[in-house]
């Protein structure tokens, strides 16, 4: 199947979409005005978007897109290699990013200097690129490199969140801790691979494993050091301490962009090495993914879940429920069964859309109103209907009822542990779903079934969220029910995704 | 034992370099320190990859009296660490079959890590110089102190708010 | 500003020297170690030394953050111009073979190396001062004794 993009333009699409958000980052960083920077960014983010969605539709029906940088060709150079695994994940990434640019318009007038905002948006670009970046490209030293190009950006946004809360910085040094330590396990695992194997790229590396056969002690080694490194970026349960801080203090479009996109991408290279690279069928790797993945994302889901509903601070309930979502895909992904993995997969997707819209709406109330608290959020509903309506649609997305993208994704995960025999799963589904019930039914409640506050005895006047912080989380909302109501084009993503993992074929 | 421990002398020194950075990161309280040890941790993985970049009785990857063949050695191949130096061009593997060179590969990764690390640090002590700003102190555990009564202050306030 | 006077005059004789080892670093790279990197860092060395002999203030008006501003970007975009020459050149991005018709010899990445590493040595030297700059200029609020906030 072909895009819509003709020529030039859809050749060289997979290079594209990493080098435009990079040097148009670099022009950002000069623009003497902000709203020249702004423009930049929001042209750039839309045209990688358009890219994204092109090359979705180019890998559709098992099409593979390779692209040798420089005409090295692989496995000597370094490969962009898009398929229908990272394609549906790099569209995920610059939609989101387009929306949260929208976003950025307004919010950091409030959040920002104004002498940081032209570097603001740089940072942003760069953090852009990254991502992209640790999705397209096929070698896994280039993987380490874009990581760390996202992973620095991503510490700097995080930071100029202190203009706004002073904790945003200890929030980013605790995330550059862990997340360097992160992605320095992952260099060593890449490291011992490359020892085993010789190569680089991703897919002769599994070609060379798989003519090994059996796993030897130093795959192990790697296996291990890339399972800690990437879970430690993908806030795996015990490891996702840095990431309450980090979504709660950063700026608010920061915040939604992170909570959408950066775990998600960590979460494709967990995808990626666990079932392309290496072969999950071996003793050892099949072990790993029931007894290591799958359990402790179900305790994570629990334990999280159960932090979610302690929290005052409406950012850090938001937060935690982010790592008892990855519980849920961790736990599609230790399935390792085609429908398992589908299911993780479309809740991969799904989950970047509901908590794009939550943490957006989050963000007008703050803007608003300056409200974080969940006790403040009493009659929200009557002051800011449309964006709590947006919120509502989202809340009511991440709790799983039907009719909602979240219903899809939990129900697909509930029918493939019910087929994989996982009973204990199938409770743990339906008992943290309760729980999710309860953390976003306090807000829910507070903001519908309360009076509003009072000031000096008169009711809080009405003031709607700025238009373009409302279109951008009423298209994630939207998003939210139309992939609830009509899931064929997720779930045949994830489908294709799930072949491209169980078929070996990379 | 001792003789594995020597003929591995590279590897025990990552371990021990990678094991007291790590410590040195969850053990200390100093801001700045923690820096420190991310970096000591981070160097034991450069060496790490230039060990497994060193190939036996290799020379460096340098083609000398050749400048103007064909395998003048830009990009380098992926050699394979086992012996062998992979080079690029067909034409360059014959030319160069007597000589045995050591693998360049990890060499220019390791200058890529290098750059990143270098980045990372500086990202680190930015936020270190405004922290103590902000805060008056590196020391992890007051910072922690002065947030949990920022938090209690920020519950009473909201108290306050709500009874007038 | 009189004190002090063998190390301000050898650094005068010494920072020239410098630069253009930087130099010949970066085009040495061609064929042997060397490279825009290491390059990049040898010039920004010598602006250091500059700073740290002659006072910040001093470096300031000789190399204006203005300037290394700017320069950062230039870098990049020499970098990523080579990569759109050789697209606008009909090939793929990056692909340095194009940049000459020579076939019995790659002088076309002889050329594209040298332009992209002069992109790499002019973004690393301008952070390197930048990253100076942003540390060295900041006031000292804080005072090396503790105090009680």
């Amino acid at each position: 199947m072909s895009g819509f993009l003709t020529g030039w333009l859809s050749v060289e699409a997979p290079v594209l979409l990493v080098v435009l958000p990079l040097v148009m980052a670099a022009i950002c960083a000069v623009m003497p005005k902000d709203k020249i920077a702004w423009l930049l960014a929001f042209i750039t983010t839309l045209i990688c978007a358009v890219l994204a969605f092109d090359i979705v539709l180019q890998t559709r029906g098992e099409q593979v897109l390779s692209y040798a940088l420089g005409g090295w060709e692989p496995p000597f150079g370094i490969e962009y290699r898009i398929d229908g695994l990272n394609a549906p994940v790099a569209l995920l990434i610059s939609a989101i990013a387009v929306i949260c640019t929208l976003y950025a318009l307004c919010s950091t007038d409030a959040e920002i200097e104004p002498k940081k905002r032209a570097p603001f948006y740089a940072a942003f670009l760069v953090a852009f690129a990254g991502l992209l970046g640790m999705v397209v490209t096929g070698d896994a030293f280039n993987v380490f490199v874009f990581l760390e190009v996202s992973s620095i950006a991503t510490y700097v946004l995080v930071g100029m969140g202190a203009s706004r809360d002073r904790r945003a910085l200890n929030s980013a040094y605790n995330y550059l801790i862990l997340g360097s330590i992160g992605a320095t396990f992952f260099v060593i695992g890449v490291g011992f691979l490359y020892m085993e194997t010789g190569t680089l790229n991703m897919a002769d590396m599994a070609d060379k494993l798989a003519v090994m056969g059996d796993v030897s002690r130093v795959s192990q080694v790697a296996f291990a050091f890339i399972v800690v490194g990437l879970g430690l970026k993908l806030a795996m349960f015990p490891l996702h301490l840095w990431l309450p801080g980090a979504y709660a203090y950063s700026p608010t479009a920061i915040t939604a962009f992170l909570a959408a996109t950066a775990t998600k991408a960590a979460l494709y290279l967990l995808f990626r090495f666990v079932f392309t690279v290496f072969d999950p069928s071996l003793e050892f790797i099949g072990a790993t993914l029931t007894w290591l993945l799958a359990v402790l994302g179900v305790i994570g889901m629990f334990v999280a879940s159960l932090q979610a509903i302690f929290q005052s601070d409406a950012r850090r309930v938001l937060a935690f429920s982010s790592v008892a979502q990855v519980g849920y895909m961790l736990l599609g992904v230790g399935m390792g069964t085609a429908l398992g993995l589908s299911a993780g997969y479309v809740h991969l997707i799904n989950h970047g859309i509901i908590k794009g819209a939550l943490f957006l709406a989050l963000g007008a109330f703050w803007y608003r109103y300056g409200i974080v608290r969940v006790s403040d959020f009493k009659g929200l509903g009557k002051i800011m209907p449309w964006t709590m309506s947006a919120f509502t649609i989202a809340a009511l997305a991440l709790i799983g009822v039907p009719g909602t993208a979240g219903f899809i994704s939990k129900f697909q995960l509930l029918d493939a542990a019910a087929q994989n025999g996982w009973w204990w799963a199938v409770g743990a589904i339906v008992v943290t779903s309760i729980l999710a019930v309860i953390y976003m039914g306090r807000m829910l409640e507070a903001a519908w079934l309360q009076p509003a506050p009072e000031v000096n005895g008169k009711p809080v006047e009405k003031r709607e969220a700025p238009l373009p912080m409302l279109v951008g989380m009423w298209v994630l909302a939207i998003a939210a029910i139309v992939f609830g109501v009509v899931p064929s084009w997720p779930v045949e993503l994830a489908n294709g995704a799930a072949q491209v993992m169980l078929g070996g074929g990379l | 034992m001792l003789s594995d421990l020597l003929s591995h002398f590279n590897y025990v020194v990552v371990i021990l370099l990678m094991m007291t950075g790590l410590y040195v990161v969850f053990a200390s309280n100093n801001l700045i320190k923690k820096l420190v040890g991310l970096s000591v941790f981070q160097t034991s993985v450069f060496l790490l990859y230039i060990t497994m970049g060193k190939v036996k009785d290799g020379i460096p990857p340098i083609i000398e009296k050749s400048y103007d063949s064909h395998g003048d050695g830009h990009g380098g191949g992926h050699g394979d660490g086992h012996g062998d130096a992979v080079t690029h061009g067909a034409d360059a593997a014959v030319k160069t079959a007597e000589v045995l060179y050591s693998n360049p590969l990890p060499h220019v990764l390791i200058l890529t890590a290098i750059v990143v690390g270098v980045a990372t640090l500086a990202v680190g002590l930015a936020l270190v110089v405004r922290i103590r700003e902000v805060y008056g102190t590196i020391e992890e555990e007051e910072i922690d102190r002065l947030n949990y009564a920022f938090d209690i202050d920020g519950i009473e306030e909201a108290m306050e708010e709500d009874a007038l | 500003m009189n004190s002090h006077m063998i190390l301000r005059i050898v650094a005068k004789f010494l920072i020239p020297l410098i630069v253009v080892f930087g130099l010949y670093v970066h085009f040495h790279g061609d064929f042997g170690p060397g490279g825009g990197f290491q390059a990049g860092v040898i010039v920004a060395a010598g602006v250091i030394l500059y700073a740290l002999i002659f006072g910040l203030k001093a470096c300031k008006e000789a190399v204006p953050p203005s300037w290394i501003r700017i320069g950062m970007t230039v870098g990049v975009l020499f970098y990523v111009g080579t990569g759109i020459l050789t697209w606008l050149m009909g090939a793929k991005f990056l692909d340095f073979d194009i940049l000459h018709p020579a076939t019995d010899h790659p002088l076309g990445q002889h050329i594209g190396i040298i332009l992209v590493e002069l992109g790499v040595l002019f973004t690393v030297a301008t952070v390197m001062v930048a990253i100076f700059y942003a540390f060295g200029s900041r006031q000292p609020e804080i005072m090396d004794e503790e105090q009680d906030f």
